[in-house]
């Protein structure tokens, strides 16, 4: 039977600097290898500017268009509140706020604990919704590949550990925070390898689709 | 020695009356963590029990747990040692020194072999370890430690050295520390960890066992359940305000003055199982997060290595920062060079290109 | 880092209802063994060394609970208070020890506490105590003006 303490001290040490490296390591390469890489020059003429619709539709595209709605409701509004959900629960928790703060030396204010729980609650219930609609859709079912289901996974455990850690659900509870954060880990170790980038490139993606349209000069 | 008289006997003899007896047994048994029903209980097994001999270990040890012991003020310490046991070693308690101390050790274990009680404070060299770092009466802790438990009933380890390692065994252990456990072989272990324990846990440990005669119910670590069955997290006076998201951010702020909760200041209280939260020190006088420190989580294994004291639980102990930004810089580079060398292949590519007309392309289908 | 003199002290003043920190569920437990045993005679202990008390609970506690009519001091080990609160049924049975520390602090929900009854093993012995004590001489028994 594993040590809980020492399970706990492994996790927090060695085990959560090889996560972060791995991360940092393969984000990086991707990052740049996308920036070095850069676009095909454009010789036409430029209508309009890039960088401002760039930036604005980083922002517009958050709000799926009408199209895309009326074809996928259910994806779009579960999609908004697990991520969401995530965020919160994610960054606005006193407990992940100090792990922040300790890394990269900035904090901000976070919400009371009952309202986390809450929200984490209900983004649980929502993957599990998403992956139920997935298995159950015809075409979501035809679509899926084994990595969909991996960062599914991935993204669900930490979640789900972090839920059970707080409600002390597990005994003692050295294990329990340290399987919390083992499956935080293996979040960080898979990120840089799948579509999980996404966290980073829909940003870039976005400013791409938006500079590509301001620089012909249509609004987007 | 061990008395021939029983527990009701001697106490009897010493002129302690029925209503005497009673209030000493609710006293055991809110120090043991039981019940006030169990008062009855307590005093038809102390009626009963007979006083076993106690060998008092000391190795690699600050004698804080003894003076911890010597705090505890239920009963008093001298009515456990003449009345409940027959404390017949203990280096700073005993009035003999020298060749007589190490006499009376010998004898007690010899008239009581099988049946003796053990109880160590401090941790030891192991056996692989230089037993230069520390002995008595010229021998090392190792060998007096096993010549100690051949005939013993049960071993306590009093104190987080003692049953953890503790602070010899802290990074980067120079001593080759061991706890008492890795080397009690078969013998029943009660681990009692803390630095020091609550006073009337030691005491509460001992008058468990002395009045039931078997291990109490133990968790993983072999830490009485009755005391080490809660986390202080759990147990904690200030928990509303952990549940409610009140933190103190440093120490004397409006937050700290107010009582909030301490999670921020790195409070261990989560992760630590002990009984300071409802027994409290100083005959429940007050405790750690009452006067405003965060929990070190001093009876948990290897607490010295798990962090800053005043890190919060969540902060990992290592310099993250830094290996954040050595793999960003190396992820950057290997990136860059990746982007590079397909850069080139591309150029590599365009100049080698071969341009095709549509009469070649024509004439070769 | 302000020295230790220069750091400000406040005094918490008096608490309103609403404030009774880690008292309220004592409160309740003691209601709660009051109904029982004014209902089926059943008697109940609590002891309040394992309560997770913060800074003035037991205080508070005590304070509600008030004075009754009965005080008593039991000299056994050193000196045990037993005293009725303004609550019928509820006592508290404080005990300490021959320096005057305690030991444990009993609220009791009963008649009377079962510490200050005549103990069983004691009235099997009463009449040989009462014998030994007429033996022992008649100065122990000043004779009455009456008999």
């Amino acid at each position: 039977m594993i040590d809980p303490m020492d399970f706990l001290l492994w996790t927090k040490g060695p085990m959560f600097d090889w996560a972060i490296a791995i991360f940092a390591l393969g984000m990086m390469a991707r990052l740049v290898e996308i920036f070095m890489l850069g676009r095909k020059p454009n010789y036409a003429e430029p209508r309009g500017s890039e960088w401002g619709p760039g930036f604005r539709t980083i922002l517009t595209r958050s709000v799926a268009d009408a199209g895309t709605f009326q074809r996928a409701p259910f994806n779009v509004v579960i999609g908004m509140i697990w991520h969401i959900g995530f965020f919160i629960a994610l960054l606005l928790f006193i407990p992940h706020i100090e792990l922040i703060y300790s890394v990269l030396g900035i904090r901000w204010p976070g919400l009371p604990n009952p309202a986390v729980d809450a929200v984490t609650a209900i983004t649980i219930l929502a993957m599990i919704g998403a992956l139920i609609h997935r298995l159950r859709n015809p075409v979501m079912r035809h679509i899926s590949t084994f990595e969909d289901y991996l960062v599914w996974t991935v993204t669900f455990l930490p979640l789900m550990t972090g839920y059970i850690a707080y409600h002390r659900l597990i005994d003692p509870y050295p294990l329990a925070l340290g399987l919390h954060i083992l499956a935080a880990e293996i979040f960080l170790i898979v990120l840089p390898f799948t579509k999980l980038t996404h966290i980073f490139t829909v940003f870039i993606a976005r400013w791409y689709n938006g500079a590509i349209f301001g620089r012909k000069g249509v609004a987007s | 020695m061990a008395y021939p008289k029983t527990l009701g006997e001697s106490l009897r003899a010493h002129g302690v009356s029925r209503r005497g007896f009673l209030k000493f047994c609710a006293a055991t048994a809110s120090m043991m963590a039981l019940p006030p029903t169990m008062t009855s209980a307590i005093a038809a097994a102390l009626e009963q029990a007979r006083r076993p001999s106690v060998i008092w270990l000391s190795f690699q040890e600050c004698t804080g747990c003894t003076e911890s012991l010597t705090r505890s003020h239920s009963p008093t310490v001298e009515d456990l040692i003449l009345d409940v046991i027959s404390l017949d070693y203990h280096h700073t308690l005993q009035a003999a020194s020298g060749e007589a101390a190490e006499h009376a050790r010998e004898e007690a274990m010899r008239e009581n072999f099988g049946h003796y009680l053990v109880v160590v404070d401090g941790s030891l060299p192991g056996p692989d370890a230089n037993p230069g770092y520390s002995t008595i009466a010229g021998i090392s802790n190792y060998q007096m430690l096993m010549e100690t438990l051949e005939g013993a009933a049960a071993v306590v380890a009093v104190g987080t050295c003692a049953a953890f390692g503790g602070l010899p065994k802290a990074d980067p252990n120079p001593t080759g520390a061991v706890a008492v456990q890795a080397l009690a072989g078969d013998k029943p272990v009660i681990n009692v960890p803390g630095c020091p324990p609550v006073p009337m846990v030691i005491t509460g440990v001992l008058a468990q066992y002395l009045t039931f005669g078997k291990l109490p119910e133990m968790d993983r670590y072999n830490r009485p359940l009755a005391f080490f069955g809660q986390s202080i997290h759990d147990r904690c006076y200030r928990r509303p305000f952990y549940d409610k998201g009140l933190f103190a951010q440093t120490f004397d702020d409006e937050g700290a003055r107010a009582g909030w909760c301490l999670y921020r200041l790195g409070c261990k209280g989560p992760s630590t199982y002990n009984a300071c939260a409802t027994m409290r020190w100083n005959a429940g006088t007050s405790w750690p997060v009452e006067a405003g420190h965060p929990c070190l989580g001093c009876s948990e294994p290897k607490f010295w290595d798990a962090g800053g004291f005043y890190d919060a639980l969540s902060v990992p102990p290592g310099n993250t920062g830094g290996t954040l930004l050595a793999a960003g810089v190396s992820g950057a580079i290997i990136g860059g060079a990746a982007a590079a060398l397909a850069k080139r292949r591309q150029k590599g590519d365009e100049a080698q290109r071969q341009p095709v007309k549509i009469d070649e392309l024509e004439q070769k289908l | 880092m302000t020295a230790l003199p220069g750091i400000p002290v406040f005094v918490q003043p008096g608490c309103g209802p609403g404030e009774w920190g880690n008292a309220l569920p004592v409160l309740h437990e003691i209601r709660h063994a009051l109904a029982r045993l004014a209902e089926s005679g059943e008697s109940r202990v609590i002891d309040l060394n394992a309560m997770p008390f913060g800074p003035g609970d037991e205080e508070r506690l005590l304070a509600l609970l008030g004075q009754g009519e009965i005080e008593a001091r039991l000299n056994a080990l050193g000196v045990t208070e037993i005293r009725e609160t303004a609550v019928p049924g509820v006592w508290l049975v404080d005990h300490r020890n021959a320096e005057g520390e305690r030991l444990v602090l009993h609220i009791e929900i009963n008649t009377v506490p079962d510490i200050l009854r005549t103990q069983a093993p004691d009235l099997r012995d009463a009449v040989a105590t009462l014998d030994a004590r007429l033996a022992a001489g008649t100065s122990e028994f000043p004779p009455r003006p009456d008999s």
